[in-house]
């Protein structure tokens, strides 16, 4: 290990930006975004952490390719997996690395998962980051209250709400959007998934769960669109291989509006500790 | 069953290098013992108080399973659909489900058999507190439906004669609120369906829940087991990143001893409407769902294709079967159905 790793403070205190990656609905592609957008942040030289709080059904090991990875305990705390072990580059964290079973499942009340919520944040050695993101779980209950209440001291940035086009999620994000007004968390932007799948055969593209649902959502509400995410089989190809999507040409092209908002959330000037609404207009500008 | 235990025991088999989270002491007597909390070992661990409460718990025996029993008596068949996995069709599937019990006997007389049988009374309960999703997929707005609470307890929302159901969706007044509850609320509001809604006599209730292995789910096992419930469908979409969080849940099913009936693969293929050629949108990187009950050893119900119209369908709270009888995604719902209704030892359609 590093030097770096080394003198790292251990918690989340000196990380400089957090984003949540929330949606109401389940299956929506919270962990792709959560995950691929932590990759671009790496790839545009940022200083990325991921972190998957979604304890019942981790799926961040899997996109990131880092099944039966270890976390270590050290005096200091915890020490996150990393995606570039040798320089300790990216650290990611999630439940699944602390199960020895793949299949073993992780039948736990709110209190117990509250409290590795808060271990993931306070005894684990994130070091100096410059953005954390956060993935997790479907829903407005236990792990998203703890998230929030924690991250509360440290100012998070905001949240990025996942939606699929049609009505029954969008319907869901609503209530996402809801809870984060109830809890004074910024919102971000709006990404649609899923959105439109070209046909190999007849290259006809047709909108599976219909179209347009995340822009008209982020239209009403009065947020940034992110833009649309296609369905890509590439993408879901590297996902399952856990490959980086981003050194796949036909892959990183349907993460474009990704890309666009990592690179305009670094730009944004004097981000760091910045009122929501700053936030949110920076996005909403470059986008 | 001692649900207190299976909690403890259930926890991930942590490395050695990995310390729990509140590490149990030494002479830890267990949670489910009689000592548990009153020990000499449990002085100063920092759950003492909630075994000791537990178990002077366990010494008298909670009321409301018991009205839960006596509420769910008129109930014959309960399944549950479950899924580790989020956004694989859980609340799709419940609600072709319940609409396809609901005119079971409508199909029995189309074919001819005539039999002046009585409908079958369906029930459609809804445990995803934060998402509901039912009261769209089965048409109601969350305007026009309000559960009624009367002397006997609440009144679900019927959509037809014989299809009630009960979800948060209708307790809400504005249906972009969020529900903002942690595990001890939305299990009270669990309890209070299972056990004060007037379903009346019932053929079957679908309970549809939430993706993980958490509270509700919990929940619902534990307070259904008063009332015998028949079992779990389980509900998984093709490609790895799904499969390995619902192997969590067969797990869980086994562990807490909910049976399975059956898995069912959604989301299996994507036929263009365009060209009628097939291709596949989720790969299924290690056999998808049929090779995954396979190495449980659980049945496979059968496989439902992507088909745009059925999102739409769901979108506009109708029957998909109804409206598209001849499409392939149809005949493997009426395969799966005859499936379940097999291995619930049931037969409605000829």
């Amino acid at each position: 290990m590093s030097e770096q790793v080394l003198v790292a403070d251990t918690g989340v205190s000196k990380v400089k930006h957090v984003v949540l990656v929330l949606s109401g609905k389940g299956g929506v592609g919270k962990s792709t975004v959560a995950c691929q957008l932590a990759r671009c942040f790496d790839q545009l030289g940022a200083r990325t952490g991921l972190l998957d709080i979604d304890l019942c059904g981790p799926s961040v090991p899997k996109i990131m390719g880092m099944e039966r990875q270890l976390v270590h305990t050290t005096t200091k705390g915890w020490l996150p997996a990393f995606v570039d072990p040798a320089h300790a580059r990216f650290p990611v964290l999630s439940m699944g690395f602390l199960t020895d079973d793949p299949d073993a499942p992780i039948i736990w009340r709110g209190p117990k998962k509250n409290s590795i919520i808060k271990t993931f944040l306070e005894d684990v050695r994130w070091g100096e980051l410059d953005v954390l993101v956060i993935d997790t779980p479907p829903g407005t209950s236990d792990e998203h209250i703890s998230v929030c209440e924690y991250l509360h001291t440290f100012d998070p940035d905001g949240a990025l709400l996942v939606t699929t086009p049609q009505n029954v999620s969008v319907t869901d994000v609503k209530k996402e959007l809801s809870f984060c007004h109830k809890i004074g968390l910024p919102v971000l932007g709006v990404v649609e998934n899923m959105s439109g799948y070209v046909c190999p055969h007849c290259t006809t593209c047709t909108n599976i769960f219909s179209s347009e649902g995340g822009r008209l959502l982020a239209q009403e509400a009065g947020i940034p669109f992110v833009g649309k995410i296609p369905i890509a089989p590439a993408l879901c190809e590297c996902e399952e291989r856990g490959v980086n999507p981003l050194t796949v040409p036909e892959a990183a092209a349907s993460l474009a509006p990704l890309m666009e908002f990592a690179k305009s959330f670094l730009a944004a000037p004097e981000r760091a500790r910045k009122p929501a609404a700053d936030a949110a207009t920076a996005t909403a500008a470059s986008s | 069953m001692n649900f207190f235990g299976e909690i403890g025991a259930c926890g991930p088999e942590r490395r050695s290098c990995v310390p729990a989270a509140a590490p149990a002491p030494a002479h830890c007597p267990g949670p489910e013992s009689e000592a548990a909390g009153t020990s000499s070992a449990c002085a100063g661990c920092p759950n003492r108080a909630i075994c000791a409460s537990a178990a002077s718990r366990r010494t008298t025996v909670d009321p409301d399973l018991a009205a839960i029993r006596q509420r769910m008596a008129s109930v014959k068949h309960k399944v549950v659909v479950l899924s580790g996995k989020g956004g694989v069709g859980k609340s799709t599937f419940s609600a072709q489900l319940a609409f396809a019990l609901a005119s079971a006997h409508e199909r029995c007389g189309a074919d001819g058999s005539g039999s002046a049988r009585e409908p079958l009374q369906v029930g459609l309960m809804d445990v995803d507190i934060c998402g509901p999703s039912i009261p769209r997929m089965l048409g109601i707005e969350a305007e026009d439906a309000v559960m009624q609470q009367t002397a006997g307890g609440w009144t679900p929302v019927y959509v037809n004669d014989n299809l009630a159901a009960v979800s948060v969706g209708f307790l809400l007044e504005d249906p972009d609120e969020a529900v903002v509850w942690r595990g001890p609320k939305k299990n009270g509001l669990i309890k209070q369906f299972l056990r004060e809604v007037e379903w009346g006599e019932l053929d079957y209730l679908v309970i549809d829940t939430p993706p993980g292995t958490s509270d509700e789910h919990l929940s619902v096992v534990q307070y259904l087991k008063a009332a015998n419930p028949d079992g779990a469908i389980i509900v998984t979409s093709p490609q790895d990143v799904a499969l390995i969080d619902v192997r969590k849940e067969i797990r869980f099913c086994q562990r807490v001893g909910l049976r399975v009936l059956g898995v069912v693969e959604n989301m299996s293929g994507f036929v263009c409407p365009c060209c009628r050629k097939e291709s596949t949108i989720f790969p299924k990187t290690s056999g998808g769902a049929q090779k995954m009950a396979q190495d449980f050893g659980i049945p496979f119900l059968g496989k439902i294709p992507l088909d745009p119209l059925i999102a739409r369908s769901c979108d506009e709270g109708r029957p998909y079967f109804a409206a598209h009888p001849e499409a392939e995604a149809s005949q493997q719902f009426f395969s799966i159905f005859d499936g379940v209704l097999a291995s619930l030892g049931e037969q409605h359609s000829a």
